[in-house]
């Protein structure tokens, strides 16, 4: 970040800074990775890469909105492989359903499993992290009785569903590009563009950053954060329906821990665990990044085990990284205060980063 | 997330704690109906000995929550000093040996994410969470999906025999462990200091208490501990896969926030959590009483967690309109109130 003569709109801002830098990094990692493995990039990979990370990405769009408050919601795999049971056993029973039916009600029944969370964070002032873990429980558990311990294969869902993951939306020379990746694209375009300019979204930030000043400056605070729960159960409902159009057939411990790894592309991504920063285009760099190390760790032939190792590791990395970044520019923004303080003629800077103190951790 | 509930009195907690007597009373009846023998002494060690691995981290948990912090890696912790320890068995090292490594690999962990939370200042939330799947990796990484079963029967006798009287060793170590945990918890200068950081962690620093210092010693002992019951669980089951104690920390989080001890830090007893330990005990031998499958009963420990912050919360608001009726209507009796309580 360079102090410039207008020291209000810094040249990198530092969302662009980590965006960029995740640019870097997965280049990086192709790169490493094109050295190790023999015929590293082929279709194949590309394919692997970009179905594998499309329904992580659509879950991590709504688990963004809610870290994005300074809150976490670690019920999300449960949430996914909850509708996408349901949905997969209602679409077994009754092969006429229509899909845009089917769709809504994969949507509807993960919001409402998202209105839970948010009504007992919101209006219950249970802390996240409380509440999602039971409700990761309950989800999961209430599925398995559910379930009555049967499962969803192929043979009893009706054909457009098993085609659907499939279907080739275009080809890039020999790279295939999925039709499911659409939804994926869609939902983070749409979502960074909410971030960005509506109200809401920028309430999300203020949220995050000082709940207190939000709630002082008169934001309907916790409906806001209700939304965002209800958004990423929303999501995470769809993701379900994703999830049973790529597999097909599931058993009631469908998309478990898949939590873990969407906090993982969170908060690698640059989504502050403290709230108030991040963005939509980051969280997608940061799943791309880790589902790359993970594909490329089975391609190298070592152990897939390896895959969950690295990626705690990575969540530490990056929130270690920055934490130290964040310093820095902080202390920047801090002399640069200070210098405008000395030239009053000069319009003060807003610090680039708001400072949020965690009390719950 | 809202912050002000860290305020819970005195009062509040004693009501707390009797309310946890009355529903363990409750449960405890139910039990008696559903099966006669529920109280004979056989039962009640068995009762123990089930989740005995988890009651023995709810002690160092109840520190870590009291501190304002959480650890959700414990079960990893857990699951990694087993898979550890197996994996140097099985490379040929002594056993003993190989045991006294799994504790060592539980100091490591602890090590890591202590510095990373007391030195860097990184929340305690993603450290743990990275923790808990960097370590159940590794865990993965050393046993991939085989089962180690060469563990010896001396070993395994501990974990199944009686040791001391009718009591199982592990049995034994809880109830060494709570006696220390209580005296050094409540009785103790570091036990002080934990509640005050846990309830304002700059005026603590301010007031020169060591923070980081005291921050850094907690996350060891979890791990610690957890290192330890994860080898206790070994000797219980005979076997060890790199899954072991999977999910734990869903249960030892729960004991720990039933009994009374506030997420949000600076409050909670052991006596609270040693209420909690018995009421879920008693709880989950009944629902298996009643044929109540392990999923089933996960949701509901899931619904209990979930209710005893809820409660709590819900309770001192009420508690907070009522005392503000009362100070409308009758405003000179607010200071009687106010200094009868402690």
């Amino acid at each position: 970040m360079s102090i410039s003569s207008t020291p209000r709109r810094p040249a990198l801002r530092l969302e662009r800074l980590r965006e960029l830098s995740l640019v870097i990094i997965i280049f990086a990692v192709l790169f490493f990775f094109g050295t190790q493995v023999e015929s590293y990039f082929n279709p194949r990979f590309f394919r692997t890469v970009t179905t594998g990370v499309m329904i992580i990405v659509v879950v991590v769009v709504g688990e963004t909105l809610v870290m994005l408050t300074r809150n976490i919601d670690l019920s999300v795999g449960s949430i996914v492989g909850f509708t996408a049971y349901v949905v997969g056993r209602m679409v077994a029973d009754n092969n006429s359903l229509d899909p845009v039916i089917l769709i809504l009600l994969a949507i509807g029944l993960g919001a409402l499993l998202g209105l839970i969370n948010g009504l007992l964070v919101s209006y219950g002032r249970i802390p996240a992290i409380v509440v999602t873990l039971g409700t990761l429980a309950l989800y999961r558990g209430i599925l398995v009785e559910f379930s009555g311990a049967k499962s969803v294969t192929t043979a009893t869902l009706p054909n457009w569903i098993n085609e659907l993951g499939q279907i080739n939306l275009f080809s890039l020379g020999p790279l295939d590009f999925r039709v499911l990746i659409v939804p994926a694209i869609v939902v983070v375009i749409l979502f960074q563009l909410v971030l960005s300019f509506l109200p809401y979204g920028r309430r999300l930030y203020a949220i995050g950053s000082n709940p207190e000043a939000a709630r002082f400056a008169g934001m309907p605070a916790r409906r806001i954060v209700m939304i965002a729960y209800v958004l990423c159960g929303a999501l995470s409902g769809l993701a379900g329906f994703m999830f049973l159009a790529r597999f097909g057939n599931l058993t009631v411990v469908a998309a478990q821990g898949l939590e873990l790894q969407v906090v993982a592309a969170a908060v690698v991504g640059g989504v502050s665990t403290l709230g108030g920063s991040g963005t939509m285009i980051g969280a997608l760099l940061g799943a791309v990044l880790i589902e790359v190390i993970g594909d490329s760790l089975i391609r190298l032939r070592i152990s897939e085990f390896w895959k969950d190792a690295s990626l705690g590791l990575f969540i530490l990395l990056a929130v270690a990284s920055d934490k130290v970044i964040v310093g820095r520019v902080r202390d920047l923004a801090l002399r640069n205060r200070r210098r405008a303080e000395v030239i009053p003629s000069q319009v003060p800077p807003s610090p680039a980063v708001q400072e949020g103190s965690a009390h719950v951790q | 997330m809202s912050n002000n509930a860290n305020g819970l009195n005195l009062r509040f907690l004693r009501s707390w704690e009797g309310l946890l007597t009355l529903i363990l009373v409750i449960v405890v009846l139910l039990n008696i109906r559903l099966s006669p023998f529920f109280l004979h002494g056989d039962n009640l060690i068995n009762l123990f000995g089930v989740s005995i691995e988890k009651i023995i981290v709810a002690l160092t948990m109840t520190f870590i929550i009291i501190n304002g912090e959480i650890d959700l890696s414990v079960a990893s912790v857990m699951g990694l000093a087993a898979s550890f320890m197996a994996w140097l068995t099985d490379k040929g090292m002594a056993f003993p040996t190989a045991l006294l490594f799994g504790l060592l690999i539980g100091l490591v962990c602890g090590l890591i994410n202590g510095f990373l939370i007391a030195y860097l200042e990184l929340p305690s939330l993603v450290v743990t969470l990275a923790g808990l799947i960097a370590y159940r990796g590794v865990a993965r990484i050393l046993l991939e999906d085989r089962s180690f079963t060469g563990i010896p029967p001396w070993y395994n006798d501990l974990g199944t025999q009686p040791f001391l009287g009718p009591l199982p060793l592990a049995l034994v170590i809880f109830f060494v462990l709570f006696a220390v945990a209580i005296v050094v918890l409540h009785f103790s200068a570091f036990g002080r200091y934990v509640f005050v950081i846990g309830n304002n962690k700059d005026a603590a620093r301010m007031s020169g208490v060591q923070v980081r210092r005291i921050k850094m010693m907690l996350f060891i002992a979890s791990s610690l501990v957890a290192a330890l019951a994860g080898l206790l669980y070994v000797s219980r089951l005979g076997a060890v896969r790199a899954s072991i104690a999977e999910g734990f920390e869903l249960d030892i989080i729960t004991i720990v926030l039933l009994g009374g001890v506030s997420i949000f830090g600076g409050t909670g007893t052991l006596v609270g959590v040693g209420l909690s330990i018995l009421l879920i005990l008693s709880l989950r031998n009944g629902m298996s009483l009643a044929g109540v499958t392990g999923n089933t009963q996960n949701s509901i420990i899931g619904l209990i967690l979930i209710l005893s912050v809820l409660i709590p919360n819900l309770a001192q608001q009420a508690n907070q309109t009522w005392k503000r009726r009362e100070y409308v209507s009758r405003p000179k009796e607010q200071s009687i109130t106010r200094e009868s309580l402690p």
